[in-house]
């Protein structure tokens, strides 16, 4: 305990708080336990893992894989008998029961600090970790309102979904690997939320980065899903490159790296400078790559070739909202570059919109989801950008609970779709939802349950979302009108007319998700049943143990906007987050509103009351426009023209990207560095002329100097003799 | 008699260092690597008396390898000279690079 030897005692130490280096060490454990056991079995006979050594029988191995991405279907395989895995009861153990253990600390080290009114946050050093001249960085855990949230959010929700993932994947032979890649994930979560330093923080940010591309590509026998994997990797990295820059800069300026050095020292840069608007900028850079905003989002979408409860845990409701954290926690340094606070609002706000826009025209249910929370994520962006650091944790929560239970149902309704298919040995696609259909009446629960997450993210009032985000678009309205944003300008535009440019994405952008999602739900669960004559028989709702999460989930989602109810709102726990929140983020929000930027009653009234009209418009449109019945199965579905030929294809992003960037990498890399450089430069002249020549040469000259004479050695000796000689005579 | 021993002791190692890199015939390039062993020797003897006995010791040590010196010497220039019929170093040259 370094930091308590020369300040005050901290009143967590010596508490619960102090163990809570056992919140990421618990899922770790259960990374090795779960890891040891899938390389285990792997050396005995028993359901193969595509990734154990052994080749018999390796058909059988993809088998099994539930849902797949858009193009996969079922597999050729499917009359095999399914065979659960030797380890599967331990794993299903050990695999909940570590996150269940992480989550009942949390709880207890929440409880411990609700009891103590101590603002500072407590750190836990665990080790010195880099001493190096004047950086010194210690591995050293930070017990704060905000980290608190987050963990409560990562160990809660990822307990759901861990639970939830015992029965979708029941039948996987690489049941055991997928759990430990899932603690593993945690822990690195827990690690990246946890962290009292921004490099301990990037230990995490980049190991969940690489338990996210492990997960993508789960099912790596199918080219498809590694290469998603792989693309979500590299283009993390170049957000990651920018991160490091940041972090370089800090302490090039700043001289620290942990949390409370950063704080101290940031004010010392001054209002507005190049130098805070420069960090803030490389930190977006990172943050814009980890939770998929333009330009880098376009992995996200791809990243659905995961199991389905990957997609709800890592790909939706914690790993990419990374980013949203770190801009919060970096709130200090935010608040003084009001430029780069616009950049990345506005860039949220373009987000929100642009990918809302694709999540129109997608067939495939997981990627509807997937733009969804592309554009959720821009929301929460927006938030955190105007310096409403609460409301964009506060929808970074909400979020959390209805984008996991939308994943999670639409893993319910993938995994009743994909057993009807194997039942049937029909190689039909079991996510797209143009062979769903009617689906409400062979998953009743699932169907309720995801239709409150709809509502809820499309901001029907009392529902978790409708808070969150109206009270979003009520921080952009404020600031708008008075903050240090609205003040500068921002490539010539003024701060105040970009704001309220702003607010009008975010209304559109609520308006097209309520669009979408009546969408995604008319087409799945209502109208008439596509899924083939007999199919319809195999349709069942999934086991207790996936549908019991999805029903926490619903509570949650219904109920998780009393977190922070507006202060007009009549009864109910008032503002708790923001002041639970208020040591944190409290003092940067006053520097971005300098203590007004409060709305009139009757103006939030308004802005309420058209996020509502918007909701409720976006809703009926949806539903009066479009006819399920009239949809097609796939197979017979016609191609889409004009402007819906372009949404469906994604703007034709993937495709630019790929002429503009990917195509000239490997045409570089090809041409250049490979004949070029390699092979030209390295092995022809360095290996070739230098590498060879010059040693002969040399060799050739001292060859010379061999004469066979042992007169002339005798000379040299001599002469070599007087001149040491001489050296120590005449120095 | 120190000054003149040490003059006579250099004298002589001049003399065999000269004849080592001047003359050609293995056997007088030997006899001259002898000649400078015991210039040396000669100093020690004379140092000794200045700075005590470890000289004297010193010169038992050189004689001794010396003599082994010389006998494994010879052996080579015998078998050199089996082999070439001539003991002239400027026609031997087999460590040539």
């Amino acid at each position: 305990m370094l930091q308590e030897a020369t300040a005050v005692a901290h009143p967590l130490s010596g508490s619960i708080a102090e163990l809570v280096w056992l919140v990421p060490v618990l899922p770790l454990l259960g990374f090795v336990i779960n890891g040891w056991l899938s390389v285990a079995a792997a050396s005995h006979v028993g359901p193969k893992d595509p990734s154990a050594a052994g080749h018999d029988d390796a058909g059988h191995g993809q088998a099994h894989g539930h849902a797949h991405d858009s193009g996969g279907g079922a597999h050729g395989d499917d009359h095999h008998p399914v065979v659960r895995h030797k380890y599967a009861t331990l794993v299903s153990i050990v695999g909940p029961g570590v996150l269940a253990l992480s989550f009942a600390l949390s709880v207890a080290i929440l409880l411990a600090m609700l009891g103590v009114d101590h603002e500072a946050p407590f750190v836990r050093t665990l080790f010195s970790w880099m001493p190096a001249g004047d950086l010194n960085i210690d591995a050293a855990l930070q017990v704060d309102p905000l980290s608190m949230v987050m963990t409560l959010v990562v160990t809660g929700v990822g307990m759901l979904i861990h639970f939830f993932s015992v029965g979708y994947m029941q039948d996987d032979p690489g049941y055991p690997r997928y759990f430990a890649y899932l603690n593993l994930f945690v822990a690195f979560m827990l690690v990246l939320v946890l962290g009292a330093s921004y490099p301990v923080l990037f230990v995490g940010w980049e190991g969940v980065g690489l338990c996210s591309y492990l997960l993508i590509g789960f099912w790596f026998t199918d080219k498809a899903n590694a290469d998603a994997g792989k693309k979500a990797f590299i283009v993390n990295r170049i957000g990651d490159f920018g991160f490091l820059i940041a972090m370089f800069l800090m302490f090039a300026n700043l001289g620290a790296l942990d949390f409370a050095g950063v704080a101290e020292a940031a004010p010392g840069m001054g209002f507005n400078s190049a130098i805070a608007t420069t960090i803030c900028l490389f930190l977006f850079l990172g943050c814009a790559g980890k939770s998929a905003q333009i330009p880098l989002y376009v992995w996200l979408p791809d990243a659905m070739a995961g199991p389905t409860p990957v997609s709800a845990l890592i790909h939706a409701a914690t790993m990419v909202t990374a980013g949203v954290y770190l801009i919060a926690r970096s709130a200090f340094l935010f608040s003084l570059a009001p430029v780069a606070q616009l950049t990345v609002a506005f860039v949220g706000a373009l987000t929100a919109l642009f990918a809302a826009t694709i999540g129109l025209k997608q067939w495939d249910i997981k990627r509807v989801l997937a733009y969804s929370t592309v554009s959720q994520l821009g929301y929460m962006f927006v938030g955190v950008g105007v310096g409403a650091y609460v409301a964009g944790i506060f929808h970074l929560v909400t979020h959390a609970f209805f984008k996991a239970l939308l994943f999670l149902g639409s893993g319910s309704v993938i995994f009743a779709m994909h057993r009807a298919y194997h039942a049937t040995h029909s190689h039909d696609d079991a996510q797209d939802m143009r062979n769903m259909g009617g689906l409400r009446r062979h998953l009743p629960v699932t169907f309720i349950l995801m239709w409150i997450a709809t509502l809820a993210i499309a901001g029907i009032p009392f529902f978790a979302g409708f808070f969150s985000k109206d009270e979003i678009l009520a921080g952009v309205f404020a600031r708008a009108h008075e903050s240090t944003l609205a003040e500068v300008s921002w490539l010539g535009i003024p701060g105040s007319a970009l704001l309220y440019a702003i607010y009008a994405m975010g209304l559109a952008a609520a308006l097209l998700t309520a669009i979408y999602m009546t969408r995604m739900m008319l087409y799945t669960f209502h109208g008439p049943n596509r899924t083939g004559e007999k199919e319809r028989a195999h349709l069942a709702e999934a086991p207790w143990i996936m549908t019991g999460p999805l029903v926490v989930l619903g509570v949650l989602s219904l109920f998780g906007g009393w977190l922070n109810l507006p202060t007009i709102f009549p009864f109910g726990p008032q503002l708790a987050l923001e002041h639970f929140l208020e040591p944190v983020v409290g003092e940067a929000t006053q520097t971005v509103t300098r203590g007004g930027a409060h709305l009139e009653h009757s103006t939030e009234y308004v802005l309420i009351a058209a996020a509502v009209a918007i909701a409720v418009i976006g809703i009926v449109f949806a539903v009066a426009r479009l006819k399920p019945a009239r949809l097609v199965p796939k197979a017979q579905a016609p191609e889409e023209q004009g402007i819906e030929r372009v949404l469906v294809n994604k703007y034709y992003v993937d495709e630019f990207y790929d002429r503009t960037v990917v195509q000239p990498t490997v045409w570089t890399s090809r041409n250049v560095l490979s004949t070029g450089v390699d092979q030209g430069i390295i092995d022809k002249l360095l290996v070739t002329w230098v590498g060879t020549g010059i040693p002969r040469l040399l060799g050739w000259l001292g060859s010379r100097l061999q004469s066979g004479q042992v007169g002339t050695y005798a000379w040299v000796l001599l002469i070599g003799v007087i001149a040491v000689l001489g050296a120590f005579t005449f120095r | 008699m120190l000054a003149e021993s040490l003059a006579l002791s250099a004298v002589l190692f001049t003399i065999g260092a000269v004849g080592v890199l001047v003359r050609r015939n293995a056997i007088i390039i030997f006899m001259c690597v002898e000649l400078m062993l015991n210039a040396v020797n000669l100093s020690f003897i004379a140092l000794s008396k200045v700075y005590g006995m470890a000289g004297q010791v010193f010169v038992v040590f050189v004689m001794t390898v010396a003599a082994a010196e010389a006998a494994v010497g010879l052996a080579i220039i015998i078998a050199i000279f089996r082999h070439r019929q001539t003991v002239n170093l400027g026609n031997i040259n087999l460590l040539k690079g």
